[in-house]
């Protein structure tokens, strides 16, 4: 099976700074109602999209493949339509301070890289945007570094397994799978 | 670390004993086995088309159970369903017949919500590990499981392997010293603990739940606790199994019997934390001052004591902060540094996998008996599984309920996350017994303040957000410590 790869990405980022995000609000429960994952980038912020000045779904918007969140973003449900719609919506990675453990999972299963980020440099990283929009930041996997210009080059984690897999292009289904014997083994063993 | 007389938590023990001895896999994750894998309508569809694409079959039927609660009708069965709902459904039916997996399909005896029916068939069990694509799959530790929410690529891990791969997660005991007031339930030590950590303040631990307060509850109110550990960004909550526990599990379907049952009690009384177990954090928290909880903002850690003022953002230094609690209280409409006593309520929600027990409902009964909701007041008390509702009616709480002018509907998960056309109108504020007051979580523009079924069933009463204790005094069989 295929699955998504992640190397490097160099794209403008578009900001989007509320701490403590919740999945309903990345995509709300009545768009949770397929039995597919076709059309939800117009779910995306579906109830936020309203708001004056929200930076998602917008002309200036277009393009950006990075965003830069707050805090504990995508806090709440476990819904992969999470994911599915930032990625549907164009995204590739979130930057942020922290992020929630399922959605964290999800995300990496998707091509979503969550970059994590020490509280400074996300505050450089929101001013720097915020004085020019068309900055474009560099998140690169394999050396584990976002770096953009006017910011000190700052190191990130992915989970060691999770980086393999996203560079390498590694189905995580597909290695479990490969040790079935391992599975059956322990349920002889229980 | 599974090594010896070192003391172990009772997380370590669940998680140790489900290790899949793996060789060569250097930096790989934990290849974890999972023992029940429960299923839903909203979360499966996707994983078992990824199944079909792969020519896989469900490994373990016999460890997967299916239902259907999210979007389901609760009045008129399916037929009432919007055209979405009732397609999700319908391949739901289809993914669990094509692979021999059991549904408890709307209208079935065992139908409920998944994290009501499975303790109440006994699926649920001490030492286990329980995963669902569902958040509050954290229910589950009630028993003493390690039970959490996955997302739809591991629900098609799991139905293909019966396994996930996990990286171990830290822990955290909550010790609830001492014993709560009357009027102060289940609920409230939750939401009181939410408030005091935040939303993500768990996040990366799976949370022990431990003291006084905590081994008074009866399995329902510890199905209530551990149910929103994931309010507070934890990856589970659990409690440590003890005679509660195995004397609600005896007896249920899926329960041990006979000798297999003193075998499996004989293990599960080995499970609690060692003496000396170390935690990588430890919380206290004095239940004997808490008050009953309520919350003002947007999301679950926007909690305070009922005759508590909600914050004042001005008063808050950290800008950042200060912007998210305006923004909460302008979506609430609450005032700053108000009390939210006798704020007007629209709507009464008593339901969800939070509150939607049989003790739920009593306590909600128990303020509702001989009184009658507000008149501008909307009441809606939806059991959490058809064994509810039946017991409910059995013992006459329908009818309380009827005749204090609220609706009594079909089990499902219904106003909670509003799929399912059970939804506030914009603006409408509710006091409701779920577990997320998120913006637009019950119905675009609605508005929800999250609270124990006591207090929602005295706020239907008066017609405004009221402190249960002022109803209580005047109710002679009020429970004094239940749901």
């Amino acid at each position: 099976m295929t699955a998504p790869r992640f190397t490097q990405l160099t794209s403008r980022a578009v900001v989007l700074l509320d701490a403590d995000v919740d999945t309903d609000q990345i995509i709300p429960a009545r768009y949770l109602k397929g039995i597919d994952k076709a059309g939800l980038a117009d779910a995306l912020f579906a109830d936020w999209r309203a708001r004056p000045g929200f930076p998602i779904g917008t002309p200036a918007s277009a393009g950006a493949q990075i965003l830069l969140a707050g805090d504990n973003f995508a806090c709440g449900s476990s819904r992969e339509h999470a994911p599915w719609a930032l990625v549907a919506g164009g995204f590739r990675a979130v930057v942020s301070t922290s992020f929630a453990d399922i959605f964290r999972g999800n995300a990496l299963k998707n091509g979503l890289v969550p970059v994590v980020v020490p509280a400074a440099v996300h505050a450089a990283l929101a001013t720097a945007l915020a004085a020019d929009p068309a900055l474009e930041l560099t998140i690169d996997l394999e050396a584990q570094e976002l770096r953009a210009a006017g910011v000190a080059t700052t190191p990130f984690v992915v989970d060691g397994f999770a980086r393999r897999c996203l560079l390498d292009g590694v189905d995580e289904l597909g290695f479990l799978l490969h040790h079935l014997p391992d599975i059956e083994a322990y349920e002889r063993g229980r | 670390m599974t090594t010896s007389d070192a003391p172990r938590t009772l997380f370590a023990k669940v998680w140790d004993a489900h290790v899949v001895a793996a060789r060569g896999s250097i930096d790989a994750p934990t290849i974890l086995y999972v023992d029940l894998h429960l299923v839903h309508e909203v979360t499966s569809p996707q994983a078992f088309a990824g199944l079909a694409a792969r020519g896989l079959r469900v490994r373990r039927p016999d460890r997967t159970v299916a239902t259907m609660d999210h979007s389901t009708p609760t009045r008129g069965g399916l037929a009432l369903a919007d055209d979405q709902a009732r397609a999700q459904l319908r391949q739901l039916e289809r993914n669990c017949a094509e692979h021999g997996v059991t549904l408890h399909a709307l209208g079935s005896a065992g139908h409920g919500i998944v994290h009501v029916i499975g303790p109440e068939q006994g699926l649920t069990q001490p030492g286990m590990t329980i995963v669902c694509g569902d958040s509050h799959t954290s229910t589950h530790g009630a028993f003493g499981a390690l039970a959490f929410g996955i997302g739809t690529s591991e629900v098609e891990h799991v139905l293909a392997s019966q396994c996930l791969l996990q990286r171990r997660p830290r822990t955290l005991r909550v010790t609830f010293t001492g014993l709560p007031p009357p009027g102060v339930t289940a609920k409230d030590l939750i939401l009181a603990m939410i408030a005091r950590i935040g939303v993500g303040g768990a996040t990366g631990h799976v949370i022990e739940y431990a003291g006084e307060a905590i081994r008074a509850l009866d399995m329902e109110g510890r199905m209530t606790v551990c149910n929103m550990s994931i309010e507070a960004g934890a990856r589970a909550g659990m409690i440590a199994p003890d005679d509660t526990t195995f004397a609600y599990l005896a007896g249920r379907a899926h329960a041990p019997r006979g000798e297999a049952w003193d075998r499996a009690v004989q293990t599960w009384r080995a499970l609690p934390s060692d003496d000396g177990a170390v935690f990588d954090r430890e919380l206290a928290i004095d239940a004997t001052a808490l008050e009953p909880m309520i919350t003002w903002g947007t999301n679950p850690g926007h909690g305070v004591g009922i005759s508590q003022q909600v914050p004042d953002p001005a008063r808050v230094s950290d800008a950042a902060l200060r912007a998210q609690l305006d923004g909460a209280l302008r979506y609430t409409r609450v005032e700053p540094g108000q009390s939210l006593l006798g704020v007007p309520v629209d709507v009464v929600f008593v339901g969800s996998c939070t509150n939607s027990r049989l003790g739920d409902l009593r306590a909600a009964a128990s303020i509702l008996r001989g009184r009658h909701v507000a008149d501008r007041v909307r009441m809606l008390v939806v059991p959490g599984s058809a064994a509810i509702k039946a017991a409910a009616e059995a013992e006459g709480l329908d009818q309380v309920f009827r005749d204090a002018g609220a609706e009594w509907r079909e089990p499902g998960c219904s106003m909670c996350i509003a799929m399912n056309g059970d939804q506030l109108s914009p603006g409408q504020l509710a006091v409701s017994t779920s577990n997320r007051n998120f913006e637009g979580r019950q119905g675009p523009g609605g508005r929800t303040l999250l609270a124990s079924p006591l207090t929602a069933a005295a706020s239907a009463v008066t017609g405004r957000v009221t402190d249960p204790r002022t109803l209580m005094a005047e109710t002679p069989n009020a429970p004094a410590r239940t749901a």
